[in-house]
């Protein structure tokens, strides 16, 4: 990607060029990240509305295609209101971690055969990592709102998230078996061939328990007791408006669409065209990588979409109960077949 | 100075700050995340020292999994500052005298003798394709086999007593069995009655004319 770049970076002394590199990358992902998270707003509505014989937004603009511009307009307009009572400073820190963390793991997310800011080795533990760092944002929010339902809402997911992260956890260690490595552009690597070759397949298991963690760990429905507007009014974030609850909202669509990524990458083949090794290979070979890569992660996000249109939220003991005596049992079990399989070298995945 | 050695520098003074801090404040939820910040500087600093794997793994555990569950705790309490703060002068020689014991022990210990640059020279930096973790990984269960699982038993030892000593056996509690709920069919719940349609109103009518 530096190649058409360089005649831009000429114009910088020699030890800047790095950095306005690096700069350039990163603007390269946020920006179209918002706009992603912008119409994945929009098309949640415009989705859940059709499932559920309704039109959706239709007033600002063609189709109200301009409808998140108008929402965030509002919002940015709308007085702070700051609790008597608040940590002013966690208050105020909270949303902040939670976009830091919804944003930082993209660094090391590749969209394209060696289109990745950063190149890492243990890429996969980063990806981890991060995404535990971002559960201090709900806690804090919940805590520093300095009322009964924001902290309820946030000891909810400070529960819930530790389950789900475990199971998570194990299911990328299925992944990193069969990959053998931490690296996320090997993982894809590892998984060209055809689409059969993808790990959905040999770890069929391992990717429904990811994705349904997935979708728990961003709050989302029918996960979404940390929120749960019908027991707690809006949980942890209740007592934001504004500005701050703009951060929350971006953090939680940008965490989705990282998600569906981190799916697509390590159990859908990333990049890969799906033709792979059939027929239609070649007639489909003009389409770049990128292409691909976002086709997967839209369909990953229709399906959060669809799961809010379509399940009641759990309640808190059987989320608990599915996160901790199915999800990760499942998970430990699989570990155990795939080692069977690694060591045999069953074809041809573990060959 | 290099740019790592400012960033050493950053990094170690923002751990020892916080650290200092975490001991040092009367919130107890700022002491857990004073807490979470020494981990993070910590992590930091290992990650100067080209030790990837284990500074992302403190990260994962510590500041992921662990000081989540402390603040869990710690946001519930309702911890009374001043009654943690009794007895300070009384307890001041007794914990001065501990702190310095432990000072000359790690001084003993760290210092230039045992540690210095002539006994540890500065590791050669690794090549980019160089993965720490399958470094760490291959020694771990190959040399050092015997004493990782030996870790790892006591840790589920610790883990099973953990669970018996909090187990309570509450038998009027009442909760649900999640998978008879799942097992249950229309035919356990619903039943449908067959009943003939009843008789014409006006049927009805003209017998009342009959009688």
């Amino acid at each position: 990607m530096a190649e058409f770049l360089s005649p831009l970076l000429n114009l910088f002394p020699e030890g800047l060029r790095e950095l306005i590199l690096i700069l350039i990358q990163i603007m390269l992902i946020v920006l179209p990240l918002v706009i992603a998270v912008a119409y994945t707003t929009y098309a949640e509505r415009k989705i859940i509305g059709y499932m559920q014989v309704r039109i959706g937004p239709n007033r600002v603009g063609p189709l109200g295609l301009f409808q998140p511009f108008a929402d965030v307009f509002k919002l940015m307009f709308k007085e702070i209101i700051i609790p008597s009572a608040a940590n002013k400073f966690i208050f105020f820190t909270a949303p902040v971690i939670i976009l830091f963390a919804a944003l930082v793991a993209w660094a090391v997310v590749p969209f394209d055969d060696g289109w990745v800011v950063a190149d890492v080795n243990a890429g996969l533990l980063y990806v981890l990592a991060v995404g535990a760092a971002g559960v201090y944002g709900v806690i804090l929010a919940g805590w520093a709102s300095n009322s009964k339902y924001a902290l309820l809402g946030g000891l909810r997911s400070a529960a819930h998230k530790i389950a789900y992260e475990l199971a998570m956890g194990f299911a990328l260690v299925g992944v990193l078996m069969a990959s053998q490595s931490l690296n996320l552009q090997d993982i894809v690597r590892a998984q060209s061939g055809s689409i059969v070759h993808w790990y959905w397949l040999p770890l069929l298991p391992m990717f429904v328990v990811y994705f349904i963690s997935g979708v728990a760990e961003t709050n989302r429905a029918p996960f979404d007791i940390a929120e749960g507007e019908s027991e707690i009014v809006a949980g942890f974030h209740v007592e934001y408006s504004g500005m701050g609850f703009v951060l929350f909202m971006l953090a939680e669509y940008a965490s989705m669409i990282l998600i569906s990524a981190l799916t697509a990458i390590m159990f859908l083949g990333g990049w890969l065209s799906p033709f792979q090794g059939t027929f239609l290979e070649s007639a489909f070979a003009w389409i770049p990588g990128i292409i691909w890569m976002f086709a997967k992660i839209a369909v990953l996000l229709f399906l959060f979409i669809w799961f809010r249109a379509t399940f009641p939220r759990y309640r808190y003991d059987q989320i608990m109960r599915l996160g901790w005596k199915v999800l990760i049992p499942v998970t430990l079990v699989w570990i155990v077949v795939e080692g069977v399989a690694v060591y045999f070298k069953l074809g041809p995945w573990f060959a | 100075m290099s740019f790592i050695k400012l960033l050493f520098l950053v990094f170690a003074s923002s751990a020892v700050l916080s650290a200092f801090m975490m001991v040092t404040t009367r919130n107890t939820v700022y002491a857990a995340l004073y807490l979470v910040l020494t981990f993070f500087s910590t992590a930091l600093t290992w990650l100067l020292l080209e030790a990837e794997f284990l500074s992302i793994v403190l990260i994962l555990v510590y500041v992921g999994a662990v000081m989540v569950l402390f603040l869990f705790v710690v946001m519930m309490l309702d911890v009374n500052t001043a009654a943690t703060r009794e007895g300070f002068v009384r307890f001041l020689p007794l914990g001065a005298g501990v702190a310095i014991i432990m000072m000359l022990e790690m001084s003993l210990v760290l210092g230039p003798k045992l540690f210095g640059l002539d006994v540890y020279p500065a590791p050669v930096p690794k090549p980019a394709d160089y993965s720490n973790t399958e470094a760490i990984g291959s020694v771990l269960y190959t040399v050092y086999v015997y004493p990782f699982e030996i870790a790892a038993v006591i840790l589920l030892v610790a883990m099973v007593a953990a669970i018996m000593l909090t187990l309570r056996r509450r038998p009027e509690t009442k909760y649900q069995n999640a998978a008879a709920q799942a097992k249950v069919r229309r035919e356990d719940r619903v039943r449908i009655v067959k009943m003939d349609s009843e008789t014409r109103v006006d049927d009805i009518a003209k017998q009342g004319d009959g009688a």
